[in-house]
């Protein structure tokens, strides 16, 4: 599919559909967007397993740390990249080598590889390149309006609010 | 369904708007507060460290003013903004995050002459400095053009003038020096000209003028394209470099195609200031639902004005881009195909004496220093608004000492007319 738009039955369907995002490139360092997403991903309720070798064995935002994707010991619905584009590929290699197969690669901002694309597509996968599921998630809850973004939704609904009680939801928790 | 799927009235009634999430009030309320607590230390500390996207004081964002972030960003077709004081505090946020001491960008000299006096004088003051070049000779853009050079700046339709930009064959030149090109569409609106589909990279605009529409509230706006990429070349350090007052955080690394917008938000507004009022706010969003409803009349009775003016033998010439004698008649039909706006000149036989005259005759007409107001206005440039540049300075500006400024209102254009014949006399 052509991965330079998206739309947002598309990235809504995936946030929707998706529980256990295992983060790759996961950051202790709390100025990092990976720490930074990886926190508000919790915060919305996802399960978030962090990789990183160097910090396996360890807790980061009260998350076991794993060294790769294999050494994961449950399902992972969504594989959040963020990794540079050439890293993306063993990366999305060893994710189709899982039992049970992810549903999902997601690439973070800037990351490309259109090769691993097309090969997760062709096990059925879904795949999101140069996005961040943090700023998808906030465009289609409608929290992006408090930046003065543009939401990409119109509505004459009331809008909800999170059961986290922090945001504005348009009852986007996961599924 | 989104939002790209709907038409601009739609978006302009509803873009943004959603009923309010308390109360469920249909029209979006008036925040007027300063502030809105915390839910706890976390979220608190989520906020100051822009990991959450949420409220904190007003300097820096305030409900009822994103609603109308959200709503001139989509209209605009980009992916935030940033609402402002006025139109020169969007000017200067944009700058401020654009430049350090001892840069430069490029401007066209047909600008508004508050813009001209802002980027000539104030702005020295931070050690930024000013090219000028002319909108028409895009080549006289490019040779500008150095390695200090950040930006070029140009209005879409230039005020007071009547001429219309080839925001195009400009942003080509922007392309090509790697920096962003930023238009002002304050007299265009998103209605008549979408700078973005154009090459713009970033849009400002006086929401004191039409968006806003009645002449009663102060207001600017930043639209973010999402087009530009911030980080190639460590040209603005502001958006790629670790930014030490937020603990380090790269502000483009972490915000993608939004990054602009939130500079000019937590760092220009947060640190410059000129935040705009809720209320103001409240009062333009009220006046952008019927935008295109006003910018069609506007055009309209311009249109008429502009022909009027045109066959009466005091007046010697009429720079509207509406009419077929316009040198930017071609440019105007390509950008704005509803027509070049409501703001125009016209030069009177009878020189400065026969200016003044005309503005002190005017009964229906208001003689003040504004535009984009639901009623016509007149100003003569030479002694009021330009009074402060040099006759060069007002030739190039184009306000020489018999030219007259008008913004056409959506009165009944008959009587518009009217006043003006009896006025010119
Ligand atoms: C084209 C243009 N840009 C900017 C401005 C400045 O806007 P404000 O008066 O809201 O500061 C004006 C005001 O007349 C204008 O006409």
């Amino acid at each position: 599919m052509d991965h330079t738009t998206y739309s947002n039955a598309y990235i809504s369907d995936i946030l929707q559909s998706v529980k256990t995002i295992a983060l790759v490139g996961a950051s202790a360092k709390e100025v990092r967007p990976s720490y930074f997403v990886m926190k508000y991903l919790l915060d919305k309720g996802y399960k978030v397993i962090p990789i990183n070798p160097g910090m396996a064995g360890k807790e980061l935002l009260g998350q076991m740390v794993y060294a790769s994707l294999s050494d994961v010991p449950e399902p992972i619905d969504m594989v959040d990249i963020f990794r540079n584009s050439d890293a993306a590929g063993p990366i999305t290699d060893e994710a189709l080598t899982l039992d049970p197969l992810p549903k999902v690669i997601w690439m973070q901002l800037s990351v490309h590889n259109e090769e691993a694309a097309a090969k997760a597509e062709k096990a059925g996968l879904k795949v999101v390149m140069d996005r961040c599921p943090k700023m998808e998630y906030g465009k289609l809850s409608g929290e992006w309006a408090r930046v003065g973004g543009s939401t990409g939704n119109i509505s004459s609904k009331k809008q909800s609010m999170h059961e986290s009680g922090k945001m504005q939801s348009l009852g986007l928790a996961p599924k | 369904m989104s939002e790209q799927d709907y038409g601009f009235d739609t978006l302009a009634i509803h873009a943004g708007a959603q009923p309010d999430p308390a109360t469920g009030a249909r029209a979006t309320p008036i925040y007027q507060t300063t502030a809105y607590v915390f839910d706890d230390a976390d979220h608190a500390a989520d906020l100051f460290a822009l990991r959450s996207f949420g409220n904190i004081y007003t300097r820096i964002m305030n409900p009822t003013q994103a609603v109308l972030e959200s709503k001139v960003a989509a209209l605009e077709g980009g992916t935030a903004a940033v609402a402002t004081a006025s139109g020169h505090a969007a000017q200067l946020l944009v700058f401020h995050a654009l430049l350090n001491p001892g840069d430069e960008f490029i401007a066209t000299r047909q600008l508004y002459g508050g813009s001209i006096n802002q980027f000539n004088h104030s702005f020295k003051s931070f050690g930024w400095k000013v090219a000028w070049a002319d909108a028409d000779d895009v080549s006289s853009i490019a040779a500008a053009v150095t390695d200090k050079t950040k930006a070029i700046f140009i209005e879409s339709i230039a005020n007071p003038g009547g001429r219309v930009n080839d925001i195009e064959a400009i942003s080509e030149v922007a392309k090509k020096a790697g920096i962003p090109l930023i238009v002002d569409n304050t007299l265009a609106t998103p209605w008549l000209c979408k700078p973005f589909d154009h090459g713009a990279n970033i849009i400002t605009h006086s929401l004191t003028k039409f968006i806003a529409g009645h002449g009663n509230s102060m207001g600017g706006i930043i639209v973010d394209g999402g087009n530009f990429d911030w980080g190639k070349d460590g040209k603005y350090p502001m958006l790629s470099e670790p930014n030490s007052s937020y603990n380090d955080i790269k502000l483009y690394e972490t915000f993608g195609n939004i990054a602009f917008a939130i500079t000019c938000r937590v760092l220009g507004l947060r640190d410059l200031g000129p935040a705009i009022s809720p209320t103001n706010a409240f009062n333009i969003l009220t006046g952008m639902e019927t935008l295109s409803l006003r910018m069609e009349r506007h055009c309209e009775n311009t249109q008429k004005v502009a022909e009027w003016l045109e066959a009466n033998d005091k007046v010697e010439y009429v720079n509207y881009a509406g009419l077929k004698s316009s040198p930017y008649y071609d440019l105007a039909q390509k950008y704005t195909p509803r027509g070049p706006g409501a703001v125009f000149t016209f030069g009177l036989k009878g020189g400065y004496e026969a200016g003044v005259k005309v503005v002190s005759g005017v009964n229906l007409l208001s003689h003040l220093a504004n535009v984009g107001d639901t009623r016509s206005l007149i100003i003569h440039p030479a002694s009021t608004t330009h009074s402060q540049l040099t006759p060069e300075q007002q030739s190039k500006a184009g306000a020489g000492p018999e030219l007259v400024r008008l913004s056409i209102g959506i009165e009944n254009v008959d009587d518009i007319i009217a006043d003006l014949d009896q006025a010119i006399g």
